[in-house]
């Protein structure tokens, strides 16, 4: 019984956040100008690093913990060369 | 003391940053935390910036706990206005206002809380003029936003960093 | 189908609120993108992703993690603090990024710089 309510939580957890990433996947691909683009990346990486912690709490390993933790630096990253790069046109200076 | 921890802020929250990591109090890894810690606080020392002063721990807790609740608040209200339909106009804009507070922390803390805010969003501060570009998502009235900003988080940040 | 570590009930029950409140508000954050018109309308809505969405998984995840390793696990406050001190420096970035080319292309709607801007 236990094991249902948290299992069914997690899934219903799962699909709400895949679809947020589809409708960032739809804004990256939809556009309509670059800053748009950027921004539905930037969602989308942190609902997939959202996901990822579900999966975590379902198998109970902590792999999934630090692969989350690796996207949460890298897409930082990601983002902000990303967003200079519509700034000047060049990401090193 | 200070010379052989300079940034003692820094390091000791490197300290407890790796101790999370490992997820372990082993005296083994604060041994090595700590030396990375104090490596890194020299390094940063190498590099000169303006020192932090906290001058009131109590503003601190009373400005954290105001942007919790706010953050909760703002997201109740941006929620609403995502997934219902809404029955009048609403319009979302810019504003401009000017700040008192000029100490860099302080305006980068400041920065955050907006941004992080949904609802509102950082978007430039000027600094020979000392004023800062807003957008707001629903704009009811400009003042009222003024208002808000100033009396909740820049007196406190005021108080905090000087 | 429904796999999930088995815990006391209050946890579990405890751990299902947290992330379906965390879930929901992600979802409702990333909806934003689809239904606000502008580009400055839409950045503000992943932020409930950021923040609510954030912080309601990682309590969930700490309150499994701690019931199923029998310990206090709070290694999930370091994605927090990545996350809500990166999450607005990458916002502002892009917002200004987008004043920029919105000023370049001469969009009338966006304010203008500030001439005394140094």
């Amino acid at each position: 019984m236990n094991v249902l309510v948290l299992g069914l939580a997690i899934t219903a957890a799962q699909v709400l956040l895949g679809c947020a990433m589809m409708f960032a996947i739809f804004r990256l691909l939809r556009g309509p100008r670059a800053q748009d683009r950027i921004l539905g990346l930037d969602t989308l990486y942190i609902n997939a690093m959202l996901m990822l912690l579900t999966f975590g709490m379902q198998t109970g390993r902590t792999l999934y913990f630090e692969a989350a933790l690796i996207i949460a630096l890298v897409g930082f990253c990601g983002t902000v060369a990303l967003a200079k790069f519509l700034m000047r046109g060049e990401v090193v200076e | 003391m200070t010379r052989l921890v300079p940034h003692p802020l820094l390091t000791t929250c490197l300290l407890v940053m790796w101790l999370l990591l490992t997820q372990s109090v082993s005296p083994g890894q604060i041994l090595l935390g700590g030396i990375v810690a104090l490596i890194a606080g020299k390094t940063m020392a190498l590099l000169r910036p303006d020192p932090v002063e906290i001058r009131s721990w109590r503003a601190v807790l009373r400005l954290t706990g105001i942007v919790a609740v706010d953050i909760l608040r703002s997201n109740l209200a941006v929620g609403r206005i995502v997934a219902l339909p809404s029955r009048r106009r609403r319009v979302s804009g810019f504003i401009r206002l000017p700040l008192a507070i000029t100490n860099p922390y302080a305006l980068t803390t400041l920065a955050i809380i907006l941004t992080a805010t949904p609802g509102t969003l950082w978007l430039q501060y000027n600094r020979t003029t000392g004023s800062l570009l807003l957008h707001v998502l629903d704009l009811v009235d400009e003042e009222e936003w003024i208002r808000l900003i100033k009396h909740r988080y820049e007196r406190l940040l005021l108080e905090i960093f000087a | 189908m429904t796999q999930a570590p088995d815990l006391p009930l209050w946890a579990a029950i405890l751990a299902a609120i947290f992330v379906l409140i965390g879930a929901g508000a992600t979802f409702i954050g990333s909806m934003g993108l689809l239904r606000l018109k502008t580009f400055y309308e839409r950045v503000h809505s992943p932020t409930m992703g950021t923040t609510l969405g954030t912080v309601c998984i990682l309590l969930a995840s700490a309150c499994v993690s701690s019931v199923v390793h029998a310990r206090f696990s709070v290694h999930e406050a370091l994605i927090f603090l990545f996350v809500s001190l990166t999450t607005p420096v990458t916002l502002m970035l892009l917002a200004r990024a987008a004043l920029y080319r919105d000023r370049v292309a001469g969009d009338e709607s966006v304010p203008v710089e500030d001439d005394r801007s140094n």
